[in-house]
This record gives C-alpha cells, structure tokens and sequence, in this order.
C-alpha cells in the first residue's frame, strides 16, 4: 500500500484534518444568507472550562464559550 | 537477496488476501443477545432481561445476489440527519479525486469529500447541496453513509459574501508568511472558489 502518498498541503503546514474541516465549515457558514447564518452563528460556539492547576490541586474553573473563528489555539495553550 | 528470503520461508503458506470477510459479507447480526438473556434467566428466572442496545440497533442487512434498484443514502451532519436511509437513484458526491457518481451496486468505497456540490438524483428531482469536507462510506450492499460537518441548500448562500471572502482570501495568500498562514489562505481560496463554482456554474 502506498504510505508515501502525496500528503495534503494542510497536513505539510502541520494542521491537522479536524482544524482543516472545521475552517472549511467556518468558512462555508460565514457565507450564508442572513436568517441562516444567525443560526448557524451559535453552531460555532465552542463551550469548555479551563482549570489551572498548581502544587497538584486544581484551581478554580473559569468557563468560556467563545468562537472558534477567535480561538487561536497555540497561542491560548502557551499562555495558560 | 530476493530469491533467498523465499528460499528461507519454504513452508510458510501465505495467507489469503482477505483472511476475515467485509462486515457486510457476514449473515445480520442477531436482534437480541443470546449470552446476556441466558445468563440473566439462570440468576433471575422471574424477571424479563432488559434489553441491551443490540436490539434497539437495526441489523446491517446484508449484500444482496443481484444488484438493487435504489441506492439507500443516510446524509447526516453532526446536528442534524438530512437524509435517513432515504432510497434514491443516484448520489454525485465531490470527493478529492473528483466528482463521483454513485449508483446502485457501486464497489465499496471509502472517500474523503472537498468542498464542493453534492447532489441526489430521486426519479426526475434533484437536490443540491454544498458540502464544507467529510466523507462518503458505500457499502456493498447498496447503502451509501454520507458525513458532513457543514451542508447547506445552494440557496441559502450570498454570491457577494463569496466573492468578497475569495477576494480576502488571494490578498491574504500573496501576504502570508508563515506555512500555517499560507494554509490557511489556500484553504480559504479553495472553499470559496468552490463556492463561486456551485453559486454561478
């Protein structure tokens, strides 16, 4: 079976297939007509809570449901 | 060096090319769980055994002698089921290698979709749809599993935004510099070019 295939271009510039497909979608939804894309705006939201931790116990939580268009992920992962 | 691997493997037999059959070779699975009612009527005679999630599950029906007349398409996205094992005639789909028909009695096939225009042929109708990526799983017996992350009616997409986006998009590819942001361009063009296609071809 051929494993040296051809990769894609986003797998060379080091993304992976679910970042690619979720652009794609983003990009596909901020194409829409209006009733639509106010729907499909809160599609997007991406809702997690991050805890720090310190010594081994857990800080308290901080929730956000944020975008995932202004996420920007190493930048997010660097500073916590 | 060939000739002498072979000549230390004499009595080897080399296994078959498919050792284990397709899971839609197999006969349909049973509706209920034989061990699991066994065992709970030996310690529970008195009591119906619930019942477990192999028989609120549809058996995969199996491949069928001759060819189908209708293809069976379930089409779902992750927050709702567009098509539920809906019979049709025909499905293009917009794979990577290009755009591919699917009839019934396609060869089982695995394929990664790009953004493009998928539509499903039933009698004299046809219904378009722009799929943002997934992918396309038929069966060899006639049921094709289609997922996307993001299908919309073609209707429901504004030609200016398109063109707009397109336009920020080349400016943005001939400005990026790092190879993340040059993906990121090029993967912005490729939508919306795909988009403008679908919208005005």
């Amino acid at each position: 079976m051929a494993s040296n295939a051809a990769v894609p271009f986003w797998r060379a510039a080091g993304m992976t297939y679910i970042t690619y497909s979720n652009i794609c979608a983003n990009l596909v939804r901020n194409c829409l007509k209006e009733p639509y894309k106010t729907d499909a705006l809160s599609r997007e939201k991406v809702h997690f809570s991050i805890s720090k931790w310190t010594d081994g116990k857990p800080e308290k939580p901080s929730f956000c449901s944020v975008f995932i268009r202004s996420l920007h992920l190493p930048d997010m992962v660097a500073n916590l | 060096m060939l000739g002498r691997a072979s000549m230390l493997l004499p009595c080897r037999s080399i296994l078959p090319a498919r050792a284990r059959p397709f899971s839609t070779d197999l006969p349909a699975a049973p509706s209920a769980d034989a061990t699991f009612t066994e065992a709970w009527t030996k310690v529970i005679p008195n009591m119906d055994p619930p019942k477990t999630p192999l028989s609120f599950m549809q058996p995969r029906p199996p491949t069928p002698s001759s060819i189908p007349s209708k293809l069976t398409v379930n089409f779902v996205l992750p927050y709702a089921s567009e098509l539920a094992t809906k019979e049709v005639d025909m499905v293009i789909v917009p794979a990577t290698t290009g755009q591919m028909g699917v009839l019934p009695g396609h060869v089982a096939t695995i394929a990664e979709l790009k953004p493009g225009v998928l539509s499903v042929h039933e009698g004299s109708e046809m219904t378009k749809y722009f799929v943002s990526s997934g992918f396309v799983f038929i069966h060899a017996n006639s049921f094709a599993d289609i997922i996307a992350v993001e299908a919309v009616p073609l209707d429901r997409l504004d030609v200016n935004l398109v063109q707009k986006g397109l336009a920020e998009f080349t400016s943005k590819l001939s400005s990026a510099t790092t190879d993340l942001e040059k993906a990121e361009a090029q993967i912005g063009i490729d939508v919306h070019s795909a988009l403008n296609s679908a919208l005005t071809g």
